[in-house]
């Protein structure tokens, strides 16, 4: 079966969507994320979307699932690389995308996850505290 | 030259995608826009997954059309599902029926110029959208 593929660097995954996505293959992705977030027990998952001309209803409604789910099993998601038509469109369409993080390019992403699993980012808890 | 009309089946997940790539090359032989082309693709993504999902398959026809010195790509998506019994209700921003959004319709009519749409309980429905450039 067709997948996309899902790349683990360090605590963090990456996938980068290159193709034009039928039904099938989003949920599949869905499904293939949770898994590797659990089994690597990931802090962040960076979804790269440059190359997507389009995101419907349909496509959104996974990205929104994928940040929903990470975020239940502690990790933080992060969407990179909308091209500004494909904001533009979705926004009309009536997604705004709120829950999810997004950045403009895979570098500024890294960044945002670094920042959430940099332990100075955790609140400290009371028996770190000092005296 | 190039045909005037064409008629594509929906009949599965993959027609959808094929739908989306037909509807961009006749945005692009338009020169629509970028966010115009986006725009109608979009559009043609969310109804074809309701003609394929709601009305049990069906069609797209493209064609180029003109209004004076305008031109514009209309797209004609055609089922004989069970038909929507209250398309006002159906129009409405999250309505729902399959468990999604419920912004197929009503975003996919934000995203055009021009929205169409007749259907008859147990006989099917017709929705023709027209993006103008």
């Amino acid at each position: 079966m067709e997948r996309i593929p899902i790349l683990k660097l360090g605590d963090f995954l990456l996938v980068t969507i290159q193709v034009d996505m039928h039904d099938q293959l989003a949920i599949t992705l869905q499904d293939d994320l949770t898994t590797q977030i659990a089994k690597h027990a990931s802090r962040g998952v960076l979804i790269d979307i440059s190359s997507l001309e389009i995101v419907d209803s349909f496509i959104g409604r996974m990205l929104a699932n994928i940040a929903a789910m990470s975020k239940v099993l502690d990790a933080q998601t992060v969407l990179t690389g909308m091209q500004p038509a494909v904001a533009i469109t979705l926004v009309e369409l009536g997604m705004s995308l709120s829950g999810i993080k997004t950045a403009l390019n895979v570098e500024r992403g890294m960044e945002i996850l670094s920042q959430f699993t940099d332990p100075g980012y955790e609140p400290q808890d009371a028996d770190g505290s000092q005296e | 030259m190039a045909p005037r009309s064409e008629v594509h089946p929906i009949a599965g997940a993959n027609d959808v995608v094929k739908v989306r790539q037909v509807a961009r090359s006749w945005a692009l032989d338009l020169k629509l826009s970028l966010v115009d082309q986006t725009k109608l693709v979009t559009a043609a993504s969310e109804l074809a997954r309701n003609t394929l999902d709601h009305g049990h398959g069906g069609t797209m026809r493209v064609e180029q059309v003109e209004n004076g010195l305008r031109k514009g790509i209309k797209l004609t998506f055609e089922d004989k599902g069970p038909g929507i019994p209250d398309i006002a209700m159906a129009l409405r921003d999250g309505y729902t029926t399959g468990g999604g959004l419920g912004l197929g319709l009503s975003g996919s009519k934000r995203l055009v110029n021009e929205f169409d749409i007749k259907s008859e309980v147990g006989r099917g429905t017709t929705i023709a959208i027209t993006r103008w450039k």
